[in-house]
C-alpha cells in the first residue's frame, strides 16, 4: 500500500472530453487536502478533439515532475488507450496504455467505442462505467428532469468520483471545490454534481474486484493552505508585484495565457496589456514605454521571439532600462510542436539579434522560481539599462505545482539610476555619459531640462550619430562593462543553485525546467541505485558564472549534462566558457519534458557504460 | 541646460545648436524641420514635455535637429515605439517621423493598426517617393512605369494611395502636406497635433538627389503653367465630419477623401482631407481604467504592489 504517492491520468479529445477541468479538479481536491501535487499537460496545436492527456502525481514530499508509469488511467475514448487508428497519418500517437502499472487500473466509460478485448493486459484492472447512464440517474434522483445539454457538463465528475472510491479520498474534498467553482444562481448543481460523484464512487467499488487498490490518498490538514498555481500564473502575479505597467504580446502558444491572465486583473493592478500586431511591435513598444520610464514587458514564444530581435539590438544600444521579455520556448524550428516542451532556444537567446550588444539571459527551474527571477528581471533592466530575457518553457507554463507562496515579499527593488536637472547645472545632459561603472544615469521622458535624442546608430554621449573611432570603441567598451558589473553584483542565488553532498558519484549540470525532474531523481538515484549524485543548476546564462561552473564541474568525478535540445547548447556554452568540454549527455527532443524516471535511466546508464551522447524518449 | 520658459516659446526654443542636418541642399526635410519647430512653438508645450520617434532613413534623423525627448528608432518601427512612449506617460506630446518607405513599406502593417488603434499622437510621413538614404530605389508611393535616373527601370508594381489607406485603418485625421508650403504645413501640424486621435499627414517634398519627377519645378508646374499643388480648402473641400454621430456623413466625408486621394497629374490637393471625432485608445482605456484618465502609467505602476489577494486566489 502506498499512501500519497499517486500518478494519475485523463485523457480524451480536447474541447468536449472535458479533461482539462477533470484534472484540474481533481489536482486542486488533491492540493486542498494538503498533497504535494505536481500536473502537466500534453496537448495539440487544436481547438476541439484532438488528443489531451493530463497527469496529475501526488506525494507527501515536495514533487516538481512526472514518472513515467500510470497508476489510474482515466480514459475518456479509445484513443487514449490504443492511440490513433492505423490509417491516421497526422497527429498521431501511440495512447497511453502501456504506460498503465501493473495492478494499476483503467476507468473508462462503457458507452464509448472501446473494444475492450484490445487491451491484451491481465496484469490490470478495468473498470468501466456508463457515464451518461450515470449522471442522468443521479439528477433525476433529486427529482429533477434530466437534460442532456444543460446536466451533461457533470460527466467530468465521473472519473474523479470513481477515483475517489478507488483512491479511499472523500469526495467532499471535490464537491467543496465545485461549490466555490459555481456561481450564486448555480448552486442547485452542487447537490447534483455531490450525487454524480457518489454514484461514480458506488459504482466503481463494485466494478472494481479488488479489495483495494494498491495507492490511498490520505489526507494531511496541516498543509492545506498550499496554492496550486501554473508557471504562466505566477509569472503574471511577479509582474503586478514589480510594478509592471505595460504588457504587449501577440497570442501564440504556450506564452498568452500569461497576457491574458494579465488582462483579467488590469483593472484591479493598473496595468496596461496590449494585444500588438506583431511581435515586433510588441517588442518596439515595451521598449518605447521602458524609455520613458515605466516598467515594461512582453511575453513570446520562439517564433514570436524570432521576429523581437530587431527590437532586443535597439532597447540594447540605445540603453533602454529593459523591458522584459519572458521567452516561453516550445518546440522549434519554425511552427515546430507549438504545444510541446524543448530548451532549443538557449543558444537563440544568448545572440538574439546582429551584432554584440549586452542583456541578460536568465533561467528559471519551475513555477516560483519564474515568479523570482521574473521580479528581479525588472530590477536588472532598471539597473544596468539593457533587455532581460526570461527564458522559461512549456512544462514550467503549463504545469501545475504546489508552493506555500511564490517567494515575492521581501525581495529587493531596485529602479536604478536617474537623472535630475541639479546634477549637471549648465551642463547639457549626457544620456550615454561615460562613467567608471558604465551607467550612464537616465532622465526619463518628461523630465525638465534632460531633453536628449538616442538612436540605434553608434552614437556620442549625448546620443547623437557619430561614427569616429574613439567615440565607437568608448561607446562599445562602456556598454558591455555594463554585463562585466552586473556578473560582478548580481547575488549567487541568481546565478546558480548547487543540490546534493559536496561529493557526488555523478554531478548533473542542466537550466530551467529539467531542475524538476532531476531534483526529484537525486534522492531516488541514492535510495534505489546507491548512487550519490548532485546538481547544478546554472540559472545565470548571460553573464555567465563561469569561474563557479568551473570550479564545481572540474572537481567532479563525473558529470552528466541534461537538456532537452539536440545539441547539448548548455554543453557548448560551458564549453566556450570555461574550456570544460562535457562528453556525457542526456539529450531529449522528441517535444516531451523529461520525467523523474527519465532522469535516473539517464543517471544509470551513463554510470554502468561511457555513454556519450545518449537521447532519450519514451513515447 | 535651462529648463524653457514656456511664456516665450519660439521656433528657436526648439532648435539645436551644436548638431546641423546632414540632408542635402534643397532636401524637403529642413522644410519638413522648420515647419515642426514653429508649430511646436505654436503649440505652446515646452520642449521636455514634447518626444519626437523617428525611422531610419534620412526622415529619420528629424528628432536629432529638434530640442526634445527624441528617439530615432528602427526602419518602420517609429509607431510602435511611440505607442509605448504614449502609453507610459500620456502627458507627453508625441509626434512620429519617418520617411515614405518607412511608413507605407517596411512600416505597413504598423500604420495600419496604429489607425485602428487611434491613439493621441501625430505622424508625420516625409513622403519623395525615393528611398533617398540607399541611393534612390523606389519608395511604395513611385508609380507604376515611373522611372528616375537612379533606377535601372521603371516601377512595375503599383504604387501604394497611403491616403485612401489611412482611410481604411481608421485615421481620425488625414491631411497632405508640402514641405515647400510652409505656412500650411505648420498649420497642418498645428491641427495634426491638437486633434484628440491619431493624425496622419503625408507631406510630399523632393530628394533633389534622387528623385527627377518630383522636383520643385514639378510640384510649381513649369511644364502646365500652373502651380500643381493647390489647397483644397480654397475650393470648398470640407473632409471634417460635422455629426460624428452621423454615420451616413461619416462614409460620404471617407468617401470623397478617397476620392480625392487619386487626383494627381496636373493638380495635387493638400489641407486637410478627413477628420473625424472619436473616442481615443486612451479614453478606452479610461473607460477600463478609470485612474488612467487623470493619471499616467508613469505614477500608477509602481513596484511592491500587495499580492496577497492573488496568491490567495490559487489556494
Amino acid at each position: 500500500m502506498k499512501e500519497n504517492a499517486l500518478s494519475w491520468m485523463i485523457g480524451g479529445p480536447a474541447l468536449t472530453g472535458g479533461v482539462n477541468s477533470s484534472a484540474e479538479v481533481f489536482a486542486k481536491a488533491c492540493a486542498r487536502a494538503g498533497l504535494y501535487v505536481f500536473s502537466n499537460i500534453e496537448y495539440h496545436s487544436n481547438i476541439m478533439g484532438r488528443h489531451i492527456s493530463y497527469r496529475v502525481r501526488t506525494s507527501d514530499t515536495p514533487v516538481h515532475s512526472h514518472v513515467e508509469h500510470v497508476d489510474l488511467l482515466l480514459a475518456l475514448d479509445s484513443e487514449t488507450l490504443f492511440g490513433t487508428p492505423e490509417y491516421q497519418d497526422y497527429q498521431r500517437h501511440g495512447g497511453h496504455l502501456h504506460r498503465v502499472a501493473p495492478d494499476g487500473v483503467v476507468i473508462l466509460d462503457a458507452k464509448a467505442k472501446i473494444d475492450h478485448s484490445a487491451i491484451e493486459r491481465d496484469d490490470i484492472h478495468v473498470v468501466a462505467l456508463a457515464y451518461d447512464d450515470l449522471v442522468r440517474e443521479s439528477v433525476e434522483e433529486l427529482g429533477v428532469t434530466y437534460n442532456a445539454r444543460r446536466h451533461s457538463v457533470m460527466r467530468n465528475m465521473v472519473p474523479i468520483g470513481a477515483s475517489c472510491a478507488l483512491l479511499d479520498f472523500d469526495i467532499n474534498h471535490v464537491v467543496s471545490l465545485v461549490a466555490e467553482v459555481l456561481p450564486a444562481h448555480r448552486q442547485d448543481m452542487v447537490e447534483m454534481n455531490r450525487h454524480v460523484l457518489l454514484h461514480a464512487a458506488e459504482q466503481a467499488r463494485r466494478a472494481y474486484a479488488k479489495e483495494e487498490f494498491h495507492v490511498t490518498l490520505r489526507p494531511r490538514p496541516e498543509r492545506n493552505g498550499h496554492m496550486l498555481i501554473k508557471g504562466v500564473d505566477a509569472v503574471g502575479i511577479a509582474k503586478i508585484h514589480a510594478g509592471c505597467g505595460f504588457q504587449t504580446y501577440y497570442p501564440i502558444a504556450p506564452a498568452s495565457d500569461e497576457s491574458v491572465m494579465l488582462e483579467r486583473h488590469q483593472t484591479s493592478y493598473p496595468i496596461v496589456v496590449l494585444q500588438a500586431e506583431d511581435e515586433i511591435a510588441s517588442m518596439n513598444m515595451a521598449v518605447g514605454a521602458a524609455h520613458a520610464g515605466v516598467r515594461a514587458s512582453t511575453s513570446t514564444a520562439g517564433p514570436g521571439f524570432s521576429l523581437m530581435a530587431e527590437g532586443l539590438g535597439f532597447a540594447s544600444i540605445t540603453e533602454a532600462a529593459g523591458p522584459v521579455v519572458v521567452l516561453w520556448q516550445r518546440g522549434g524550428p519554425s511552427t515546430g510542436l507549438p504545444t510541446r516542451q524543448s530548451q532549443q532556444d538557449l543558444r537563440f537567446a544568448l545572440q538574439p539579434a546582429h551584432g554584440e550588444f549586452p542583456h541578460i539571459v536568465v533561467a528559471p527551474g519551475d513555477a516560483r522560481e519564474a515568479a523570482r527571477i521574473t521580479h528581479m528581471a525588472f530590477n536588472w533592466g532598471d539597473r544596468y539599462q539593457m533587455p532581460v530575457v526570461v527564458l522559461a518553457d512549456k512544462f514550467i507554463a503549463n504545469s501545475l505545482v504546489t508552493l506555500e507562496d511564490l517567494g515575492l515579499d521581501g525581495l529587493p527593488v531596485d529602479r536604478g539610476e536617474y537623472w535630475t536637472l541639479e546634477m549637471n547645472g549648465s551642463e547639457p545632459y549626457r544620456r550615454h555619459r561615460l562613467t567608471e561603472s558604465g551607467i550612464s544615469p537616465r532622465a526619463v521622458f518628461g523630465t525638465p531640462g534632460g531633453q536628449y535624442v538616442t538612436t540605434s546608430d553608434e552614437h556620442t554621449e549625448r546620443g547623437r550619430i557619430d561614427e569616429q573611432v574613439e567615440n565607437r570603441m568608448a561607446q562599445m567598451d562602456k556598454r558591455m562593462q555594463k554585463l562585466d558589473l552586473a556578473a560582478q553584483e548580481i547575488p549567487d542565488e541568481w546565478q546558480y543553485e548547487f543540490i546534493g553532498p559536496e561529493d557526488a558519484d555523478v554531478t548533473i549540470v542542466g537550466w530551467g525546467s529539467t531542475r524538476g525532474p532531476i531534483t526529484d531523481a537525486l534522492p531516488v538515484l541514492q535510495s534505489e541505485h546507491g548512487i550519490a549524485a548532485n546538481f547544478l543548476q546554472i540559472r545565470l546564462l548571460r553573464p555567465f558564472p563561469a569561474s563557479v561552473v568551473q570550479e564545481k564541474l572540474g572537481g567532479a568525478r563525473k558529470v552528466l549534462l541534461v537538456e532537452d535540445n539536440y545539441m547539448g547548447q548548455l554543453g557548448m556554452l560551458i564549453a566556450e566558457q570555461t574550456g570544460i568540454k562535457l562528453e556525457r549527455m542526456a539529450l531529449k527532443y522528441d517535444g516531451r519534458p523529461f520525467s523523474q524516471d527519465e532522469v535516473v535511466e539517464a543517471v544509470c546508464e551513463h554510470s554502468e557504460a561511457d555513454l556519450g551522447r545518449l537521447v532519450l524518449s519514451h513515447p | 541646460m535651462v529648463v524653457a520658459d514656456t511664456e516665450r516659446l519660439t521656433a528657436k526654443t526648439f532648435g539645436v545648436e551644436d548638431s546641423h542636418p546632414d540632408w542635402c541642399g534643397g532636401c524637403g526635410d529642413f522644410g519638413i524641420l522648420s515647419a515642426v519647430k514653429q508649430a511646436l512653438a505654436k503649440l505652446g508645450r515646452p520642449p521636455h514635455e514634447v518626444a519626437v520617434i523617428s525611422g531610419i532613413g534620412c526622415a529619420g534623423k528629424l528628432p536629432h535637429y529638434i530640442n526634445s525627448y527624441g528617439l530615432h528608432t528602427l526602419h518602420g518601427r517609429a509607431l510602435n515605439v511611440a505607442t509605448g512612449v504614449k502609453l507610459a506617460n500620456q502627458d507627453l506630446e508625441v509626434l512620429v517621423a519617418g520617411g515614405d518607405g518607412d511608413g507605407y513599406g517596411i512600416g505597413a502593417g504598423y500604420l495600419v493598426n496604429s489607425g485602428r488603434r487611434n491613439l493621441n499622437i501625430a505622424y508625420l510621413v516625409h513622403n519623395n517617393g525615393v528611398y533617398g538614404l540607399t541611393k534612390g530605389q523606389a519608395a511604395p508611393t513611385m508609380r507604376r512605369g515611373q522611372k528616375t535616373k537612379g533606377m535601372a527601370e521603371a516601377a512595375i508594381q503599383e504604387s501604394v494611395n497611403p491616403i485612401g489607406l489611412a482611410i481604411a485603418s481608421g485615421y481620425t485625421f488625414i491631411a497632405r502636406g508640402y514641405a515647400m508650403a510652409q505656412p500650411d504645413l505648420v498649420d497642418l501640424i498645428v491641427q495634426a497635433v491638437q486633434h484628440r486621435g491619431t493624425a496622419l499627414i503625408d507631406i510630399l517634398q523632393p530628394c533633389p538627389i534622387y528623385n527627377d519627377l518630383m522636383t520643385i519645378d514639378f510640384f510649381r508646374g513649369r511644364d502646365v503653367g500652373h502651380n500643381r499643388i493647390y489647397r483644397l480648402e480654397d475650393e470648398g473641400f470640407d473632409g471634417r465630419v460635422h455629426d460624428p454621430s452621423n454615420p451616413d456623413e461619416i462614409v460620404a466625408k471617407q468617401q470623397a477623401a478617397i476620392a480625392k486621394s487619386f487626383e494627381w497629374g496636373d493638380r495635387i490637393p493638400t489641407g486637410v482631407l478627413y477628420q473625424v471625432a472619436a473616442p481615443t485608445y486612451e479614453d478606452e482605456l479610461a473607460g477600463r481604467l478609470p485612474e488612467l484618465g487623470a493619471n499616467s502609467l508613469l505614477d500608477l505602476a509602481t513596484p511592491g504592489r500587495d499580492i496577497s489577494r492573488l496568491e490567495d486566489a490559487y489556494r
